[in-house]
């Protein structure tokens, strides 16, 4: 029962770290200076939030855990992030839409995990879900602006669907650990939030002019450790300074 | 029956004036008390026959990279004022909401050119393209002003400009 619990709160802790790290890399590459701010600000959050179930995750473990090396020192096959958040940014298109699909999946998540028996869930999710209603609101309004604007932003979001689309089937499927913990009503039953996602998605994408996709093939394995090969990437980058300086602090 | 000695409460007051000190690192205005991020305040004592301090305070926003300063903050005038033993506890729920911020607090925002968050708290919904609320600029007092960005330079603000006076401003955004 622990095990489950400490594994999907880091599954919860990783998609939130994994996500705020490929937002970070806009920093500074922002289209403009205000979208730099934003999605800077976003990747923020998501830090943030992963902070706080990595601090639950090393109380939960002890052994003199820590929320940095659960982030710092934990490797590609330890990690149960979604795939979806550690696919590489792309254009603009393509990080705003999976900013979208992910944050409209989190907010109908949250809104769930708040009534979570597990006292310490449902606060964490109270505290982020102010946050995601931002990111959703300006996700979908880039959604909106890309698809219903020009030929070629258009164009640019339809390739981003494509190019997504297959990844958001393992935002539903319960991982082994986390089967357990909706029966005891600690997690999120995922049959639940996902008719709402549908419906949230299905009516951005009518306002962007864009069809979902009929097809039901789902890449998945993220939850169980099983990952593309751009999660090794993020971490040789984000995990560079720990391992060569172990413990390093400033 | 639990007494609560009278040292005790004098020694909590002693500690709320002493939070009243610690400012947040981002907005210098602004104390502790006026954010609304001092959940609790209890002192207990301790074997040597002093009071150790246990403060209870929530983050704004999830990733606010002020609050580790904050609670240094804290725990640095809890020192000077000679507590040698001290707990800065952090809780998430209930979450912080700008409703929570003092109105002392909102008129010290103003005048440091930030527009205070709206008394009458707008509801926050993830609908996209809104009607925006109306944000008075804190420099020329007008109504006619226009959002920028929900995201500005810290995560509790927004960005805003004036069409009036045309100057760019935050906004302690509803929360």
């Amino acid at each position: 029962m622990n095990a489950s619990l400490i594994n999907y709160t880091l599954h919860l802790a990783d998609n939130a770290l994994t996500i705020g790290h490929r937002n970070s890399e806009w920093c500074g590459h922002g289209p403009v200076l205000e979208q730099d701010i934003a999605i800077s600000n976003i990747a923020l959050d998501g830090i943030g939030q992963a902070r706080n179930f990595y601090q639950y995750a090393a109380s939960l473990s002890g052994n003199g855990a820590t929320e940095d090396t659960l982030a710092y020192l934990r490797d590609v096959i330890d990690y149960k992030n979604l795939l979806i958040t550690e696919l590489p940014n792309g254009d603009w298109a393509q990080t705003t839409l999976r900013q979208f699909l992910f944050s409209t999946y989190q907010y109908f998540f949250y809104q769930q995990l708040e009534k979570s028996t597990d006292r310490q869930l449902a606060a964490i999710a109270e505290k982020s879900l102010k946050e995601v209603t931002y990111h959703v609101r300006w996700s979908s309004e880039w959604v909106i602006r890309l698809g219903d604007g020009t030929e070629e932003s258009h164009k640019r979001l339809s390739n981003a669907v494509t190019e997504l689309w297959n990844y958001t089937g393992e935002l539903f499927i319960p991982a082994s650990y986390e089967k357990e913990l909706i029966a005891t009503g600690i997690a999120v039953d995922l049959s639940v939030i996902q008719p709402l996602w549908q419906q949230k998605v299905s009516n951005v994408f009518s306002e962007a002019t864009i069809a979902i996709p009929d097809k039901s093939f789902a890449q998945q394995g993220g939850k169980e450790g099983i990952h593309t090969e751009h999660l090794g990437y993020i971490l040789a980058e984000m995990q560079f300074l720990q391992r060569a300086y172990p413990g390093a602090e400033w | 029956m639990t007494v609560i000695p009278n040292h005790i409460t004098e020694t909590e007051k002693k500690i709320w004036s002493l939070l009243e000190t610690v400012t947040d690192p981002e907005v210098p205005v602004l104390s502790v008390l006026d954010l609304g991020i001092i959940r609790d305040v209890k002192v207990q004592s301790t074997e040597e026959n002093n009071f150790k301090p246990i403060i209870t305070i929530t983050p704004t926003y999830s990733g606010c990279p002020a609050m580790d300063v904050i609670s240094m903050g804290i725990r640095m005038v809890l020192l000077q004022a000679g507590f040698k033993e001290m707990e800065i506890k952090q809780v998430l729920s209930p979450a912080w909401t700008t409703e929570w911020m003092s109105a002392e607090g909102k008129d010290k925002l103003k005048a440091y050119g930030i527009a205070p968050p709206q008394y009458k708290q707008a509801v926050c919904t993830p609908d996209a393209f809104q009607q925006e609320e109306a944000i008075q600029c804190p420099q020329c007092n007008s109504w006619h002003t226009t959002l920028i960005s929900q995201f500005g330079s810290t995560a509790c603000k927004a960005l805003y400009k004036c069409e009036d006076c045309k100057e760019p401003f935050d906004y302690f955004k509803c929360h």
